[in-house]
């Protein structure tokens, strides 16, 4: 029962892009959307079983499908393993998902390649699984290669734009350099202890006091830059914001709520072997919140929507590797499940708002949305609210975790990962301003159209509106649900929990306080004082350099992409000719010694019969005579 | 009986064989008739046999003669074919001037 | 000196003369007969040598049967010396210096391995004829009974392959 229960679970969605792909464009685009999202329904509804089977035995559920990989002392099984942590990330995943595949329904409506689109989608939920559920790490790696895959082909989906293209393209490079390096984590955890399987790896790394600590710390490096890859952290963070060239949903799907948080889930998976290397938790706590703070900076500029929302993605991953860096693994995993509401809700919302504009994604066009598309506008206030970290939406509970760790561990870090709240709270009321109030300043053909967008769109909308401002019941301050669920996984260390004593009070009042005066001073300047971003050309000083994200991008190319260019032409200008000119010269050599050579056969008989004695003679000379 | 090579000396009929197939040589690179080329070949061939029997004596052995003998056999099948192959030349090109049968060059 | 070298160096001389005349008379008939007196001189050696099987199978197929056939090709081909042509002097320059050249490492190779050197002795006969048609019939009959069915039937291929060979093609094909 459990076996084929958990086949349905893992292939659902499988079978799903199977149909799409083969029979989407016979099916039509309806059956073809209802399909997809019918297949993660399902897996949706597997998840919960399992989860509610797990809360009242306790028991983590391993299954062993068959012997996959058996060298002589190195073993591999194909297996899954469901633990609470697999399982609260199979059920946001596949509820998100199944959410945002219905929204997909009507927000892709117009697009002729639907069912490509659904079977895309599909693929990507089902190598999401396969990274949540692998019992081993290769399993995963499967699964994460996989959804860099479908990543990139959502990214790329629109393929007739270029830049689109170039966007998917870079994703993929960027993931792929942090592939590496996940990679050599799991060669190394390998040769070190002749397994991949996480719990086995649990008990040998554990009770290990033979482990090599450099070694170690080298694998747990290696997997951090892995999951800098997939959770776009400094400095792979560049391919996010360009990954929004994909339509919303997947924005939405991957690139905000679930895929990103792989490398979150994977550190979560691998608590046992950081806990042990303390040098590389500092320095995943360090970039996490340098990331915070620099994403937060770009994103206080940046005018096009969902370009804004993505560098609020990489500053709340900023937030979550913080926690991560400091041994606070349900803190973090606890703010990925309230920023994958919230986040999921901002996206499909900002889906909303493009849909209603026929893909005008500048927010300088927009404005005064807020009577047109109430249901859009009160659902992402609630967002906003709760990214903002105002209680009692869910943000405030989980960030303000984050910030109570932070301000235990390491103050500097505290101040910088505050900063950076605020500025979060600026930039999304920013968003929230330009977008909602004041007056509409596109055109007025655009205004004519203008419309609440249907049904389909604005259901998941509401129902992750309302999972943002409920989901911080699931680690209340002095309930601890999630700290508890979460426990058996956390066994390492047991983790201390806050007690709600003076100094946490007003941690959480200077929190609140920050996000207050956000929220002021964006409202000072974009209600009061009216103000509209400048065009482009006009954008001057520091915000230019913001603008343009600290030209960080301009930066790689100069660094990495023009050296290796110019490497390669060197070798395809000079080294190619040169070495072409050799090997043609071989042959040119050769056939000219072969016209020379030829030469010497005149055809005349007694010529040969002459050079033959001569052989002949010398022959025995050589043989007899010297 | 005597051996014939207390007499003569098996230095003798080296030296002779070595001169006789020294003009089989000479008469292959001199002459362009081909019959005189295939007549210069069999006076090689007989200088061989010639020596074969000499050792064969100066070794108590018969088997030198065996080897004349299989030698004749191959030397009279050679002849054969090869005066047939040059009638058939003479017939295409007219000639047996091996000057002439330039074909194989490359 | 004994009657046999005085025997053996007339032979020699014949032989020698012979075969070079026969290379060097510019008439191929000429050199055909040449060569016939040669074949048999050599034949002679091979008597002098006491093997008469030899001697006889000589003359019967060197002198008479190949020497016949070469001379009925150049009747057929009705050659004689207006037919031969004059190899400029580099060719016979060539031909002499290889002569010479080839005359010479032969004999040096023969000098250098010195078969001959104190093995005077070895000259002496077992008492058996080793030469004699009995016992080369055995030796070929016996030990060497494949190898004779096998060049009898290269003689026999030999023999369909010349009449093929010779054999006028047919118009048309």
């Amino acid at each position: 029962m459990e076996n084929s229960l958990v086949l349905v679970l893992l292939l659902s969605p499988f079978i799903g892009f199977l149909i799409n792909v083969f029979f989407g464009k016979q099916l039509g685009k309806t059956v073809s959307g209802a399909l997809g999202t019918l297949a993660v329904v399902v897996s949706f509804l597997a998840s919960i079983y399992f989860f509610v089977e797990i809360n009242q035995t306790g028991k983590p559920i391993s299954i062993k499908f068959f012997d996959w990989i058996s060298l002589h002392n190195f073993k591999l099984d194909m297996g899954v393993l469901l633990d609470q942590l697999s399982l609260l990330w199979l059920l946001f995943v596949t509820g998100i998902g199944s959410l945002i595949h219905l929204y997909s329904i009507s927000y892709m409506h117009d697009d002729e390649h639907l069912n490509k689109f659904f079977a895309y989608l599909n693929l990507f939920v089902f190598f999401m699984i396969t990274l949540v559920v692998g019992s081993n790490l290769v399993i995963m790696f499967i699964g994460w290669e996989g959804v860099g895959l479908c990543s990139y082909l959502l990214i790329g989906f629109w393929y007739k734009n270029q830049e689109y293209n170039d966007a998917a393209k870079k994703a993929f490079i960027m993931n792929r350099i942090g592939d590496l390096g996940f990679l050599i984590g799991i060669f190394i955890l390998g040769s070190l202890f002749s397994t991949l399987d996480f719990s086995t790896l649990k008990t040998l790394i554990t009770s290990g006091t033979n482990a090599n600590v450099t070694l170690l710390s080298l694998a747990a490096l290696s997997l951090f830059i892995g999951a800098t890859g997939k959770s776009a952290q400094i400095p792979l963070y560049t391919w996010l914001p360009d990954a929004m060239a994909g339509p919303t949903p997947v924005s939405a799907l991957i690139h905000a709520a679930t895929m990103v948080t792989a490398g979150i889930f994977m550190i979560t998976r691998m608590n046992f072997l950081f806990d042990l290397v303390p040098n590389i938790q500092f320095i995943i706590a360090v970039v996490g919140a340098v990331t915070a703070l620099v994403a937060a900076s770009i994103g206080l500029v940046q005018n096009d929507i969902k370009k804004v929302l993505a560098y609020s993605t990489v500053s709340q991953l900023g937030l979550m590797f913080m926690a991560l860096g400091f041994g606070a693994y349900n803190v973090a995993v606890f703010h990925v499940i309230t920023h994958a509401f919230f986040k999921a809700c901002l996206f499909l919302g900002s889906g909303s708002v493009i849909h209603a504009l026929h893909h005008e994604q500048d927010m300088r066009k927009m404005g005064g949305l807020r009577k047109i598309m109430p249901i859009t506008f009160i659902t992402m206030m609630i967002s906003t609210l709760a990214i903002s970290g105002i209680p009692p939406f869910s943000g405030f509970f989980s960030k303000d975790e984050i910030l109570m760790t932070a301000f235990h561990n390491n103050t500097i870090l505290w101040v910088v990962a505050s900063v950076a709240s605020i500025m979060t709270a600026f930039y999304m009321f920013r968003l929230m301003y330009l977008t909602f109030y004041k007056e509409y300043r596109g055109t007025e053909e655009q205004k004519h159209h203008l419309h609440e967008s249907p049904a389909l769109l604005t259901f998941p909308l509401i129902v992750l509106a309302i999972l943002a401002t409920v989901g911080g019941l699931l680690n209340l301050p002095g309930n601890n649900w999630l700290n508890h669920y979460l426990a058996p996984i956390l066994s390492a260390t047991e983790h201390k929990e806050h007690t709600l004593g003076t100094t946490e009070y007003m941690l959480m009042a200077i929190a609140v306080a920050g996000g207050l005066v956000g929220i002021f001073m964006a409202y000072s300047k974009y209600i009061k004082q009216n103000f509209v971003p400048k065009p482009d050309a006009e954008i001057n000083g520091f915000a230019k350099t913001l603008y343009n994200k600290y030209y960080v991008d301009e930066f790689y190319m100069s660094l990495i992409v023009k050296p290796i260019k110019s490497l390669s032409n060197f070798f395809r200008e000079t080294l190619e000719p040169a070495l072409g000119s050799l090997v043609y010269g071989f042959g040119t050599m050769a056939n000219k010694m072969s016209v020379t050579g030829k030469k010497i056969h005149t055809g005349s008989i007694g010529w040969y019969l002459t050079m033959f004695t001569l052989g002949v003679c010398l022959i025995l000379c050589y043989l007899f005579l010297f | 009986m005597n051996n014939i090579l207390n007499e003569i000396g098996i230095e003798n009929y080296i030296y002779l064989a070595v001169i006789l197939f020294s003009i089989g040589v000479f008469g292959v690179l001199y002459r362009r008739n081909a019959i005189i080329v295939f007549m210069s070949i069999e006076i090689m061939l007989n200088a061989v046999n010639l020596l074969f029997v000499a050792f064969s004596t100066y070794h108590q052995d018969a088997e030198g003669q065996v080897f004349v003998f299989f030698s004749m056999a191959v030397a009279a099948a050679e002849v054969a074919v090869g005066l047939a192959i040059l009638v058939s030349v003479f017939r295409n090109i007219g000639s047996i001037d091996i000057g002439k049968l330039k074909n194989l060059k490359g | 000196m004994s009657t046999v070298l005085i025997i053996f160096y007339i032979l020699s001389a014949i032989t020698l003369s012979m075969a070079f005349l026969a290379v060097f008379t510019r008439n191929p008939i000429h050199s055909a007969i040449y060569l016939v007196v040669c074949m048999m001189s050599i034949g002679g050696h091979f008597l002098l040598f006491n093997s008469q099987f030899l001697a006889i199978v000589q003359i019967i197929v060197y002198a008479g049967a190949i020497m016949v056939l070469i001379l009925y090709t150049i009747m057929l081909m009705d050659l004689n010396k207006e037919h031969e042509v004059h190899r400029p002097r580099v060719t016979r320059l060539v031909a002499i210096i290889l002569f010479s050249l080839t005359c010479i490492i032969l004999i040096l190779i023969f000098i250098n391995s010195d078969p001959v050197a104190g093995t005077i002795d070895r000259y002496d006969n077992f008492g058996e004829d080793f030469q004699s048609i009995k016992k080369l019939g055995k030796v070929l009959l016996n030990e060497y009974l494949v190898p004779f069915e096998y060049a009898s039937i290269l003689l026999l291929t030999a023999m369909i392959g010349a009449v093929l060979l010779s054999k006028k093609e047919k118009p048309g094909k």
